[in-house]
């Protein structure tokens, strides 16, 4: 049972690092406009600029 | 004459030293527009960002300060077919912005406890069925606290504040006995955990707040959803005036507006603000304020309202001071003594709420004392007792009403009826008694042609196009009946007489029967005209207010609801009782003044009715505050639409019967909801009084009892098949 003393920790790493990703997320501004960012990434004027 | 557009009123500072501005954009259709609206706005120089969100059709503007004139933002959208309405968003609305981004961080703490705790705690139920030693139990008990505790001192905060809230203010509401629960439960484990118990109750603790947060950031995200849409209706209704600086003159938004401004006001277009006449001669059409569809003479000294509509000539007005007016005063202490009188009844939830507490903290004492006195140890006794308070803790409770509201109110939002109010759903089901007004509310809030069907179609197809041309207000009427929207060539407007053009070398002419040279031609009595002459071709068009489209039918539905329906006007009776026959309402008055309307809304509530008033005009505002519940249309007063618990969108009256519908569903629900909760809790209760509960039981009876609560709002969708 000993593989629990990094497990245990291992997984709320992670479970932690999802947290962070997703206040990340919602203090960029990612969820202002979720309508719009279905549609935006159908639009490939960026990369006709590029390229 | 050649208007310059002056927007620096909606420009704001950012930190950085630019500028910025909020468009609501109409005609934003698909995922193109994206590209071609940014795109189009970003080639403007000096541009620094602009930013369509799609969900709430808004544009964000930002640039570099300087020279750049705001109005060009404007201008770019017009020039790409799509009108942008500028605005200053509201404090309410940013202050709602904040709390949605709080509820949803709360909720992603809670949803990250939640799973990591559940992870451990299954580990652990499955542990002690088995064989798991008591170190490693305790070990997972350990890591769940560590999670739980942070996480529900930072996710609980909302019910916490509001609970203490609740509690200085010497009142209890739903978020007292959750804070209590959640409290309890956690203090228990703990020290359950310290004395190697076999069983922590920290998941369910921490669930209960992940349900709970989740209820509410749904409706939250309806509201703002809502809120939204009402806020670009508003920036699209917000009137431009032409205000006189120095020799020219300038479009400016209305909130600009001082007292003293010098304003002109053209033919068509609705007075921006209260105002005294400088100059010029016309007929105002007051009806968005009295309800009196005729028209008034109106000379150099009078005083004219915002809102009203301006007929034949040219004005210049001199802007009065807000609240100057006599009517307008009037109409506030009015408002005022409405808004006093009247009483909110007790909401549903408030309801529950008051009953629930005692009844659920009594129980648990009782639980506690009972063990005592039948030999228990005092833990035991102690950590029954907060089994019971945590089986019982208000998840189902607390979802049932919140979560009907949320589906009953996306079912109003594609009914086209947009909540101003929350509670306003659990009042409009209660509603029996229904008073229209006339003017604007039965009737279209401006006027059509009638009798379309006695004039010989192409008579009728050429008088409209020629209408095009005209901005009077008649004459719009006539204009959409034209199937071309294209305009005669050359065609030439003379204020206040009417509009001539040169169609194939003989001359059209339409306004005044004097100016058409057609006084001979036959009219209707008590209906206004448009003459239209065109070599011997000749016809005289009525223009009258008509009723919405589907009034006879949306009536007809109310009263097969079994709502007792009843017109109040401000208009003439000769105007309101035609009206009163179409429909077959035979109780109604005419000719009242605001008193007068919000004096028998009175004497029907001392009759123990309940009123839904349904009103437009800058009049009715006192009487949908008076009454218990009130819609209004979109096209309504501002004052007027600030007052109504909701407002309905597009030309038909039928969102009105829709709402009575949903809302009446709604209710069914909610009381379902509130059943179903109590039947939990009279059997899991007894299950907790004898001591059997598990934290695994807890956990599904929580879960059970919250997912069947929502399954059955969800049925509040099915809106308006009933």
């Amino acid at each position: 049972m000993n593989v629990l003393v990094y497990l245990v920790p291992l997984a709320l790493g992670l479970g932690l690092a999802g947290l962070f990703g997703f206040l990340w997320a919602l203090r960029s501004g990612q969820y202002s406009d979720v309508e719009g960012a279905a549609l935006r990434i159908l639009n490939d004027d960026d990369v006709e600029n590029k390229g | 004459m050649t208007t310059a557009i002056d927007l620096s009123l909606y420009a704001q500072p950012d930190d950085d030293g630019r500028l910025s501005m909020d468009l609501a954009v109409e005609g934003v259709t698909c995922g193109a527009c994206i590209g071609r609206i940014e795109g189009a706005v970003k080639q403007l120089p000096g541009i620094a960002e602009a930013r369509l969100n799609y969900t709430n059709r808004r544009l964000h503007v930002v640039w570099a300060g300087g020279a750049f004139e705001p109005g060009r933002i404007v201008e770019t959208l017009e020039a790409n077919g799509y009108h942008g309405h500028p605005f200053v968003p509201l404090r309410a609305e940013e202050e709602e912005a904040a709390e949605a981004r709080r509820l949803t961080r709360c909720l992603g703490v809670a949803g990250f406890a939640a799973m990591n705790i559940m992870l451990l705690s299954v580990s652990v139920w499955s542990g002690n069925a088995s064989d798991m030693t008591g170190e490693t139990r305790d070990f997972f008990h350990w890591a769940s606290a560590l999670i739980a505790l942070p996480a529900a001192a930072y996710a609980g905060r909302p019910f916490f504040q509001s609970a203490w809230r609740a509690l200085k203010a010497r009142t209890t509401n739903m978020d007292v006995p959750i804070s209590i629960g959640v409290v309890l439960a956690l203090a228990m484990s703990l020290v359950e955990t310290a004395h190697h118990a076999r069983e922590a109750y920290f998941d369910s603790a921490i669930m209960l707040l992940f349900f709970l947060l989740t209820g509410r950031a749904l409706e939250h995200a309806m509201r703002r959803r809502t809120r939204a849409v009402a806020g670009n209706l508003a920036a699209l209704k917000a009137d431009a005036a032409h205000r006189f600086s120095g020799g020219e003159v300038v479009t400016v938004p209305v909130a600009a507006l001082r007292a003293g401004d010098k304003l002109l006001v053209k033919p068509g277009e609705r007075v921006p603000a209260d105002g005294t006449i400088a100059s010029g001669r016309s007929e105002v059409d007051e009806s968005l304020i009295t309800g009196e569809t005729a028209r008034r003479r109106i000379a150099p000294g009078d005083t004219v309202y915002a809102g009203s509509l301006n007929y034949d000539g040219a004005l210049t007005l001199t802007v009065t001071a807000a609240g100057g007016a006599s009517l307008i005063d009037e109409i506030e202490k009015l408002l005022e003594k409405a808004a006093s009188a009247r009483s909110r009844a007790m909401r549903l939830a408030d309801r529950a709420s008051r009953i629930y507490a005692p009844v659920v903290h009594a129980t648990a004492a009782l639980t506690c004392i009972g063990w005592l006195l039948a030999g228990a140890s005092w833990h035991d006794a102690i950590v029954t007792a907060i089994a019971v308070l945590i089986i019982t803790c208000p998840c189902a409770l607390a979802l049932a009403i919140p979560a009907v509201q949320v589906v009953a109110s996306g079912a109003l939002f594609r009914s086209n009826v947009i909540l101003n109010a929350g509670d306003a759903i659990e009042r409009l089901a209660e509603a029996d008694t229904v008073i229209f007004d006339k003017t604007g509310t039965l009737t279209l809030p401006d006027p059509r042609v009638v009798g379309a069907d006695t004039i010989d179609p192409a008579t009728l197809q050429m008088a409209a196009r020629l209408a095009l041309s005209s901005r009077h207000p008649l004459a719009n009427a006539v204009a959409r009946e034209a199937a071309t929207r294209v305009p005669y060539e050359g065609a030439v407007e003379e204020p206040g007489r009417g509009v001539r053009a040169i169609v194939d070398g003989v001359e059209a002419r339409a306004g005044s029967a004097e100016f058409c040279g057609a006084a001979e031609l036959v009219s209707l009595p008590g209906l206004s005209h448009i003459y239209f002459t065109y070599g011997e071709r000749a016809a005289a068009i009525a223009v009258a207010q008509t009723l919405r489209p589907d009034a006879v039918e949306t009536i007809a539905r109310l009263r097969a609801l079994g709502l007792d329906l009843r017109i109040l006007s401000g208009d003439r009776p000769e105007a309101v009782r035609p009206v009163a026959t179409a429909l077959g309402i035979d109780k109604w008055g005419a000719a009242l003044k605001p008193a007068d309307k919000i004096g028998l809304i009175e004497d029907l509530k001392r009759e123990g009715r309940l009123v839904l008033m349904v009103g437009d005009g800058l009049n009715d505002a006192p009487a949908l505050a008076a009454a218990h519940v009130s819609l209004s249309p979109i096209s309504a007063a501002d004052l007027t639409q600030a007052q109504a618990d909701a407002v309905f969108l597009g030309e038909r009256l039928a969102p009105v019967a829709e709402a009575v519908v949903v809302a009446r569903r709604a209710r069914v629900l909610m009381g379902q909801n509130l059943w179903l909760a109590v039947v939990y809790n009279a059997v899991a209760v007894p299950i907790a009084i004898a001591g059997l509960v598990t934290p695994l039981i807890a956990a599904l009876a929580m879960s059970g009892s919250s997912l069947l609560v929502t399954l059955n709002a969800l049925r509040a969708r099915r809106g308006g098949a009933a």
